[in-house]
């Protein structure tokens, strides 16, 4: 033990001596860490919400019947089971909306206490242990977690206005309710959702449901047992939203890492006297590797510690962006503050001592392995180096030769991010062997003592740039791949909102009857061009929830419904219902094509439809299904008209609006102009692309950290290799403008093959990622100009990464230099 | 000519201000030789940076062929390193990432005065020509010293300067490498001041010099 202590005690005398490593290495795990655990949180939280939504009605009632067509049924088919002795509890949901400076809409949960399955959790309490009677009512009670009540603006015990001039019971807030939902007894969702006599669904003990009675005939044809599956559909739905995250947290951890990596070897060269030393006085390998990994933990803690904490803030700040994305994108409520369990905060400790390991095992196998007693020789480990290079170059074409198989042949998520990591490994892997190679390709043809010179120098620094220059040349070919698919899709998304949003007023109705009403009072005024209908069915196909739409028959679709393949007739067929229509991401998910037969669960048994077209419809995680209204209200009686597309002459859109308010007392969240949709759509947009933007900046920034670093501390190895040019008569200014240039043309080639492996990357993304997550594919943008302004920033990065050092050698006194002929080397 | 008058040096320590040199007088004529020995402290070395323009004297002057070294820019100190002058160090100082070709050229080709003829020449002389191809850490001492002496000499300079040209090597190659430096300075015309402790190899140059306590002993400038 006591040599433990002695050792360790002046292994850390180097840190004293080298506070510029210590930061480095600290500075690595602090950053590598608070990105890691940064997105953790993120998606730690939303997943917890995730599982709180799921969990509303959690506990034995693992099974539900649900309605076999459309979202609802009628309340009788509740009393008929009842009275034949199932043990079901009725549940209503539905959205309510209320106005305000930021409209809102909220998850509506109506359910019957009284009958809940025994043991039943209801928002993370027993269903018995509330007081019923003052649930029950009235005036009721409406259950509300603190953060929605805090969006609504209100106070416990207030009651709630909603858009349609309905209010709540009061409010009462419940910690352990989700964010974004509301429970009332199933009485009072009735009123609010406009829903008399309707149920969602029926819950059942799951011990029933294992081997439940046969269903009476009638209710046969109504209902079907399923289990329940709300939370998974949020859950899956949202996995590649997360999944994205994870990846980019990962490869920040990894870029984090690179730094670590590099100043724990430079600590090592530096230290070997001392090791060697240690070792004369008696110290056994087995004792100084032991104290070398304890002094790597002591690191990893303290980086560790700093990293989590800012993990924790980085998370803070992202999470408004985050959670707009996934309420945008996927209706997903996320809670707008951070409640993370202390499990969180030990696997980011734990994260950063396996980053430091992984970061610094290599200097300890090398420690336990290197003969100490050899001095540090360049061009020897050049040699040596250029084994290593021709390893990881076999290595790098295994793992090419693995991203080709995952995208030939691997069909998930899973493998298309397989597909990305090999593909980036194996490039960063190659580095350093290609920049060697362009180097000696330099070198045949530098002309001039001080070209040779900077040739041959550079490659000499080459094994010791090498990772920074990988972290580099990862996290520039990310930010060019990211921002090529990002702009790439603002782009298509625009252009496709253009035309896809080419009425002028969109209006939801709060019901079928408002609807016609509506449409009956357009159909004579003055300045309405069209007024198109909307009917809507949900149901699920293969166990995927889809929209199925129903349209009328109007060359308005023709001009600006855009498809991405259709058959000749295709608009013709739709008509007559005769085909239907698919969105890209079904069409996938279906696995079907133009001309094959889509089979609809109809209320006359299965409806076959041929598929005659197929369109992009970006940012919907449901799938969408286009088919003729006649048609989709011939064969569902329960079809609601859900909205109307109106085409107005342009001179007519505000009057028409505001008597339509004033008419039908629509709201904001009711009747939108074509602009104020398409501004919406084009804010959820730039939120769901914010967090991934400042990702990738920190990546980038991380990156010139491991530059700066590195370059630091070569410096003082630097010197004694500039000091002899500089007595043969090459002047100091000179001496750090080449250097300059060194470090200019190292980054320069990697900026250069960061940008065709950024624009790969961009491929994969939309070609490959894009349709295991989304089920829609892009098409391939590239765009000049970013690809300059950031090969620019990633110049620019090397060069701030630079100037630091080369400032500190333009300055250094000729003693500095003239020592280096004196010391020992 | 090399004439070195009344040269003062000192350095800023911890301590405070350190004098090296304290009013140092000689003069090496054109294509003789010089030793300068002395204790280790005594301001050897100092003088000979002094000389290569490494360093900038206090007060005094250094004039070579009648122009003095003080005032010039550091590039024309550079430039002045680069054509005028040969330096040979105890510690080689070799590029290390420059085989033996391009080390013996660099300075020569530095200078615009490369002389493929004299270079080869100079290899053979020196032992270096199956070296070529190596790089610095690939030879031993002796090997890296003659590296160092064919770089300094392969731009044929006016005047070469040697600290302690051979303080690495053992008796048997300090003799050989001192006959071959004394051959080629002989060669090129080269004047030579070479700092050294050791009396017998003094013995071989011109004149020998003895510093002491950042003085030229009287009688001996």
């Amino acid at each position: 033990m006591a040599m433990l202590r002695i050792s360790l005690l002046a292994l850390l005398s180097h840190w004293r001596r080298h506070p510029l490593q210590l930061f480095s290495i600290l500075t690595g795990l602090w950053l590598a860490t608070a990105l890691w655990t940064g997105v953790q949180a993120l998606n730690s939280q939303a997943r917890a919400d995730y599982a709180r939504a799921s969990a509303l009605l959690a506990g034995p009632a693992q099974a539900q019947l649900v309605a076999r067509r459309g979202e609802r049924f009628e309340q009788a088919a509740y009393v008929q089971l009842r009275r034949s002795g199932w043990p079901v509890s009725p549940v209503l949901e539905g959205r309510l909306r209320f106005a305000g400076a930021e409209p809102l809409s909220v998850r509506l949960l109506g359910i019957e206490p009284l009958t809940l399955p025994p043991g039943t959790v209801v928002a993370g309490q027993p269903g018995g242990a509330s007081d019923l009677r003052a649930f029950i009512g009235p005036p009721g009670q409406a259950w509300i977690a603190a953060d929605t009540l805090q969006r609504l603006g209100l106070q416990p015990g207030e009651r709630a206005l909603t858009s349609d001039g309905q209010r709540l019971p009061p409010l009462q807030v419940h910690t352990q309710l989700a964010p974004g939902v509301i429970v009332v007894d199933i009485g009072h969702a009735q009123a609010l959702l406009q829903a008399p006599g309707q149920l969602s669904r029926l819950l059942l003990p799951a011990d029933f449901a294992v081997r439940p009675p046969d269903l009476p005939a009638a209710l046969a044809e109504l209902l079907q047992l399923q289990p329940s599956s709300a939370g998974d559909d949020l859950q899956r739905l949202t996995d590649s939203f997360h999944l994205n995250l994870s990846a980019l947290g990962l490869l920040a951890f990894l870029v984090g890492l690179f730094i670590v990596h590099a100043a724990i070897g430079l600590a090592l060269e530096q230290r070997r006297g001392l090791l060697r030393t240690l070792r004369a006085c008696g110290v056994s390998l087995r004792g100084l590797i032991g104290a070398l990994a304890v002094e790597l933990g002591l690191l990893a803690l303290l980086g560790g510690l700093a990293g989590v904490a800012c993990g924790y803030l980085l998370a803070s700040l992202l999470l408004d962006d985050v959670a707009a994305s996934l309420r945008g994108l996927y209706g997903a409520e996320v809670a707008g503050q951070l409640s993370l369990s202390p499990q969180w905060w030990l696997s980011g400790i734990a994260m950063s001592l396996f980053g430091a390991l992984l970061a610094g095992g290599n200097s300890l196998w090398r420690a336990a392995q290197l003969p100490l007693l050899a001095l540090a020789l360049p061009q020897a480990w050049r040699a040596a180096q250029s084994r290593w290079l021709r390893r990881q170059a076999l290595l790098a074409g295994v793992l090419l030769l693995l991203a080709a198989g995952c995208w030939r042949f691997g069909d998930s998520l899973l493998a298309a991010f397989a597909m990305l990591a090999a593909l980036l490994l194996a490039a960063a892997l190659l580095l350093p062997a290609l920049l060697d190679a362009t180097l000696a390709v330099l070198a045949r043809h530098s002309r001039g003592p001080l070209a040779e010179w900077f040739v041959a120098d550079s490659r000499q620094q080459l094994p010791a740039l090498a990772l920074a220059l990988m972290a580099l040349l990862l996290a520039l070919a990310a930010s060019v791949g990211v921002g090529s698919m990002t702009e790439g899709f603002r782009q298509t998304f625009v252009g496709w909102l253009d035309q896809r949003l080419s009425a002028d007023l969109y209006l939801t109705p709060r019901d079928t009857a408002q609807a016609l009403e509506i449409s009956a009072w357009l159909a004579g005024r003055p300045g309405v061009e069209a007024v198109l209908p909307n009917w809507r069915v949900d149901m699920r196909l293969q166990g995927w929830p889809v929209q199925l739409q129903g349209i009328v028959d109007h060359p308005s679709y023709r001009r600006h419904w855009p498809l991405l393949e259709q058959r000749a007739d295709a608009w013709t067929q739709l008509a007559a219902g005769q085909g239907a229509m698919l969105s890209e991401q079904l069409a996938r998910r279906l696995k079907l094509g133009l001309g094959d037969r889509l089979p609809l669960p109809g209320a006359e048994g299965e409806q076959h439809l041929s598929v005659v077209g197929l369109y992009a419809d970006y940012g919907n995680p449901r799938g969408h299904l286009l088919v003729s209204a006649d048609w989709l209200r011939r064969h569902w009686s329960e079809a609601r008209l859900s909205n109307l597309s109106l085409r107005l002459q342009p001179a007519q859109v505000a009057a028409l609006k505001e008597q339509l308010e004033q008419r039908y007392g629509l709201d904001a969240t009711r009747l939108i102009e074509q602009a104020t949709l398409k501004r919406w759509s084009t804010a959820v947009f730039e939120r769901t692309f914010a967090a991934t933007a400042a990702l990738n900046s920190l990546t980038l920034l991380v990156a010139g950290v491991a530059l700066f670093i590195s370059l630091l501390t070569l410096g003082h190895s630097r010197l004694g290799q500039l000091a002899p040019l500089w007595a043969l008569g090459v002047g100091r200014t000179r001496l750090a403008w080449l250097s300059l240039g060194q470090t200019l043309l190292l980054a320069s080639l990697t900026v250069l093959l960061a940008m065709p492996l950024g624009v790969l990357l961009a491929w994969c993304l939309v070609a490959v990622v894009n349709v295991q997550a989304f089920g829609w594919r892009l098409p391939l943008h590239v765009f000049p100009g970013q690809l300059l302004q950031l090969a620019l920033l990633g110049l620019l990065t090397s060069l701030l990464a630079a100037a630091g050092p080369l400032w500190q050698l333009a300055r250094r006194q000729p003693a500095d230099l003239l020592r280096q002929f004196a010391d020992e080397r | 000519m090399l004439i070195v008058e009344n040269v003062y040096k000192s350095f800023v320590t911890a301590q405070g201000s350190l004098p090296v040199l304290r009013g140092v007088d000689l003069q090496l004529s054109t294509g003789s030789s010089l030793a300068l020995m002395g204790e280790s402290g005594s301001g050897k070395s100092t003088l000979l940076h002094l000389i290569a323009g490494l360093e900038r004297v206090d007060s005094g002057r250094i004039l070579v062929d009648g122009q003095p070294l003080q005032g010039r820019r550091e590039a024309e100190l550079a430039r002045w390193r680069r054509e005028g002058i040969g330096l040979v160090f105890q510690q080689y100082n070799l590029i290390g990432s420059l085989d033996v070709a391009a080390n013996l050229s660099f300075q020569a080709r530095l200078a615009g005065r490369h002389d493929q003829a004299w270079i080869g020449h100079l290899a053979e002389r020196l032992g270096l020509a199956s070296l070529l191809a190596r790089y610095p850490e690939q030879l031993s001492g002796g090997q890296q010293q003659r590296v160092a002496i064919g770089r300094a000499l392969a731009a044929r300079p006016a005047l070469l300067l040697a600290d302690e040209p051979t303080g690495n090597l053992d008796e048997a190659s300090s003799a050989a490498v001192l006959d071959l430096l004394l051959e080629l300075v002989s060669e090129t015309g080269s004047s030579l001041l070479m700092v050294t402790h050791s009396a017998r190899l003094a013995s071989r140059l011109g004149r020998t010099l003895y510093l002491r306590q950042g003085r030229i002993q009287p009688g001996e400038a």
